[in-house]
């Protein structure tokens, strides 16, 4: 049976749609009201304040430190100063992803990262005859991302010790609630303005009842997992288990994916010293990589032509979907729409796809595999590039 | 001299309005070089949002968006630029004793709500649903095409009225009978085959009358009725929004997708003239004497202004002058900005909630509208008006300093001709019996204003020059619409004078923030290009 996050007294006192999911072992809202209109809005459009605490976390620190962590990690953890974070992968001997999460560099010779699943042994491994301790943090931090336009206002409010006009994307830095010392990341989930906030968990109820406080006459809505799942979408951000499998469940070869196909190329540093599956990625990147992620856009004309044969107007779900749909060029199965949903806010259908590498091209015209009164229809649709959207302010 | 006007120009748009927006970015979109002129200082015509008070944003004219059109959206890339429309989900009706409907997102609250006035209300409210899914879906279709000429017979526009015939007719028998009875009933006799009970018969009859001057029982108020209802299809997603920053911030958002596009806009431009040469515009005169000069000038204005005050009418065919002067715009509503200094407390359900956040419909009968009516028909305002209310604050607290609220309410019957004095006179008296009526639904109402902004028809008419202030551009009278919008021979966005057109809403399909009359008449100038 799942079991109450930290906030659980105060987010339960919310429930009004009683519809909790099962994240990590934690109870965590789907949602809190009938329908997750206003929570997804909140995210875009005022500020939204979501429990995450069920993610793990681990701290890393001693002398070899920066060591191991470059050792886990694609990206170059040398040039992750004090008070930076970097979203980085990492993968097994194969150079095929295990998980992703952030990694925060909290002093020389300590590091924080934050992952989707139970990472200990693995790090452990890693760290064999390196001066390291490695501590699972997961039950000792309560995590509330605070995402939205209005998330930096609220927080100059709520919070005290730390300049928050200075903290820029993917920084990090120690804050105070009065007495009550907390740490500040400038990430999230959603592709929007956000920080996420990590604290005793003796100290969570504290931290809610500041923000909801403060966030009263800005619009700040605690939100659940539905919204959070449209707003990762919209920003063109993986979910594991779901648009890739981690190494560590996949049971068949083909079910891995290295980070050059899961649209995280970007963060493997070929150049920095030996990491865990640095060589077969180096062969990778010589040779390609059979699969690359895009960005699926359904066209509209399409999907209502399909409806009309049936008599009906587009009655889509108002939640995303899971459920991978099968991408065709022609009559050729050429990749997988891992997770979609209607965009409420683009007032578009869109995906986040799996695409043999070959036929991965931007403007490509494809179709997708929609299902109307029961039988299996193809919407035309055109692959795009990843994110969906991209507010300025999220790096502002 | 204005840097502009050295340029030639392909397209001039004459008005900034939300259609003259949509159209000039559309004719960008294809590589046209395009002018729009706007006479006030703030673009966006009847969807504007000001600071009228310090610190508090009225969305001053237009409040709320229902039909804007998605592919505007997509075609625009809007939603790049800035526009968000927040769901207003549910509908409040305060009664006088103390009770209240709401209808809000949660479909067996609602029917909760509507049994404790009616058991059987309850159980029709679904099949009424059911049945304006089927209208609203059959008349859509209307929405996307241009208005065949009925009595040509050119190919082109046989093939459209074929198309049309063949759409209508193919409809099951007994949904082409609720749509002959949509297109002629009043909305009370329409809603009388359902429902029973006062509240909800008051609130649904209401959008019958939005922007008309008749009443609930007055015949052909039942179109009008679907026309509001016709949101509620559109992807099945949204069907009453507030723009993030009030309407203006949709006109903003065109704006700017607009002038990425390389649309030249200028505000402070009053175009006093089309510049008309053997029969053909050629350009415009701005009332500073400028003159600019494009292939074609397209007016988002109403025929008012676009056929008889900016061209010589002794240009146009005298039939057309005729029509156009009989076109209906009376004006019958009026609208009041509050800014409050804390939020209204409902005598009927007090302390905060998602109530707040929806409409709240002073609508509590049948007999109420109607009787409000009764004051306009005589040429008076009515002293307990129809006002439908939001509380833009609640659903984006960007409009107001936290904790503080702004309050719009669009009040009908207000007529534009009065029977006794003049608008200037009692244009406070309107104000006071708006915030009357509401103060018996909302007790502290009056303790918590700091700011009232009263508009009468009359204001409407001279800040945004809608004739006679009919926020539509004209009725939405079945007379008045599609191949006769605005009247015969005129539906197609084409004038009699070669390369002027129409944009605005008095030109198919209508009022209302769409944009679909000004994408519409880019498509068709486009196809004489």
């Amino acid at each position: 049976m799942p079991i109450p996050s930290p906030f659980h007294p105060r987010t339960a006192a919310l429930m009004e749609s009683h519809e909790w999911r099962d994240w990590s072992g934690y109870l965590a809202a789907s949602l809190y009201e009938p329908i997750h209109d206003r929570e997804y809005y909140a995210i875009r459009s005022t500020a939204a304040l979501i429990d995450v605490s069920p993610l793990f976390k681990y701290e890393i620190h001693g002398p070899d430190a920066e060591r191991l962590v470059n050792r886990l990690i694609t990206r170059d953890a040398a040039r992750c100063a004090v008070g930076q974070v970097l979203y980085t992968p990492w993968c097994d001997d194969d150079g095929k992803v295990i998980d992703d999460g952030t990694v925060t560099r909290l002093a020389p010779d300590r590091f924080r990262i934050t992952a989707a699943d139970p990472n200990l042994a693995w790090f452990q491994d890693c760290a064999w005859g390196m001066q390291v301790g490695i501590r699972d943090v997961s039950a000792d931090l309560a995590a509330l991302a605070l995402q939205g336009p209005n998330a930096r206002v609220i927080l100059k409010y709520a919070l005290q010790g730390i300049d928050l006009e200075g903290l820029k994307y993917y920084r990090a830095a120690p804050a105070r609630l009065g007495e009550i010392s907390l740490y500040v990341s400038r990430t999230g989930y959603t592709g929007d303005l956000g920080y996420e906030l990590w604290v005793a968990p003796e100290h969570a109820l504290r931290l809610w009842d500041a923000l909801i406080e403060q966030g009263e006459g800005y619009g700040l809505t605690p939100a659940g997992m539905l919204a959070l799942d449209l707003a990762r979408i919209e920003a063109g951000l993986v979910l594991i288990q779901i648009d890739y499998i981690s190494t560590r469940y996949a049971l068949i070869e083909e079910q891995k994916s290295s980070p050059f196909e899961i649209g995280l190329g970007w963060a493997v540093d070929l150049k920095k010293k030996d990491f865990v599956g640095k060589r077969p990625l180096q062969a990778e990147q010589a040779r390609g990589s059979p699969w690359r992620l895009v960005g699926v856009e359904v066209d509209w004309n399409s999907l209502e032509n399909i409806y009309a044969q049936f008599n009906l107007t587009p009655r889509l779900a108002g939640r995303a979907s899971r459920a991978a749909v099968p991408v065709y060029l022609g009559g050729e199965q050429i990749g997988q729409m891992t997770s979609h949903a209607f965009s409420p806010l683009l007032k578009k259908y869109l995906g986040i796809a799996s695409i043999k590498s070959q036929h991965a091209r931007y403007g490509a015209r494809v179709s997708v595999e929609v299902t109307v009164e029961y039988t299996r229809q193809k919407a035309q649709a055109t692959l795009v590039a990843l994110p969906f959207y991209n507010p300025s302010r999220k790096r502002a | 001299m204005h840097a502009a006007s050295h340029k030639k120009f392909d397209v001039i748009v004459i008005g900034g309005g939300h259609n003259g927006l949509v159209n000039a970015a559309y004719l960008a979109q294809t590589g046209k070089k395009v002018l729009l002129l706007e006479k006030r200082h703030v673009l966006g015509g009847a969807s504007v949002t000001e600071e009228i008070f310090p610190g508090f944003k009225y969305t001053v004219f237009s409040y709320v968006v229902s039909l804007f059109r998605p592919e505007i959206i997509r075609d625009l890339n809007l939603t790049q630029h800035g526009l968000m429309i927040l769901p207003l989900e549910s509908t409040l009706t305060p009664l006088p004793d103390g009770r209240y409907l709401y209808r809000g997102p949660d479909h067996f609250e609602n029917y909760r709500n509507i049994a404790m006035f009616s058991r059987r209300d309850a159980d029709a409210y679904e099949d009424y649903s059911r049945e304006m899914y089927f209208m609203a879906k059959a008349v859509k279709y209307i929405l996307g095409v241009i208005p065949p000429h009925p009595t040509s017979l050119h190919p082109q526009e046989l093939r459209g009225l074929l198309g049309m015939a063949q759409h209508f007719l193919g409809l099951p028998a007994e949904q082409f009978n609720t749509l002959v009875r949509l297109m002629t009933m009043s909305s009370a006799d329409f809603l009388a085959r359902w429902f029973e009970s006062e509240p909800l018969l008051g609130t649904l009859s209401a959008s019958g009358i939005i922007g008309t001057f008749l009443g609930p029982r007055s015949p052909g108020t039942a179109y009008v009725l679907l026309h509001h209802y016709m949101g509620e299809i559109d992807g099945a997603f949204r069907a009453w929004g507030f723009a993030k920053g009030g309407t203006g911030g949709i006109a903003g958002t065109i704006a700017s997708a607009a002038r990425s596009l390389g649309v030249h806009i200028r505000s402070s431009a009053q175009v006093s003239q089309v510049i008309v040469k053997d029969g053909k515009a050629t350009g415009v005169a701005l009332a500073d004497g400028e003159e600019i000069y494009a292939r074609v000038v397209v007016s988002s204005l109403d025929p008012y202004h676009t056929f008889l005050k900016l061209v010589d009418p002794n240009q146009l065919p005298p039939e057309v002058v005729a029509d156009v002067e009989r076109y209906v715009y009376r004006g019958s509503s009026g609208k009041v900005n509050l800014a409050l200094d804390a939020a209204p407390e409902l005598a009927c359900l007090s302390g905060p909630g998602a109530h707040l956040r929806g409409a709240i419909s002073i609508s509590p009968s049948i007999d109420y509208i109607e009787k409000a009516y009764d004051d306009a028909k005589y040429g008076d305002f009515s002293r307990r008006p129809y006002i439908d209310m939001i509380i833009p604050s609640m659903i984006d607290p960007d409009m107001a300093p936290p904790g503080k609220h702004v309050m719009s309410c669009f009040v009908q019957y207000a007529p534009y001709h009065l029977s006794q004095g003049s608008w200037d006179e009692k244009r406070e008296a309107f104000g006071d019996a708006v915030v009357d009526t509401l103060a018996e639904y909302i007790p502290n109402l009056k303790d918590i204003i700091l700011h009232r902004q009263v508009l009468t028809p009359l204001d409407i008419e001279r800040t945004t020059g809608l004739s006679q202030g009919n926020i539509f551009q004209g009725e939405l009278s079945l007379s008045q619409l599609f191949f006769l919008r605005p009247a015969a021979g005129l539906a197609q966005y084409r004038t009699p004078l070669r390369n002027y057109y129409q944009c605005g809403s008095a030109t198919h399909p209508g009022g209302g923030i769409t944009g679909a009359p000004g994408r519409l008449a880019a498509l068709e100038i486009l196809k004489d290009w």
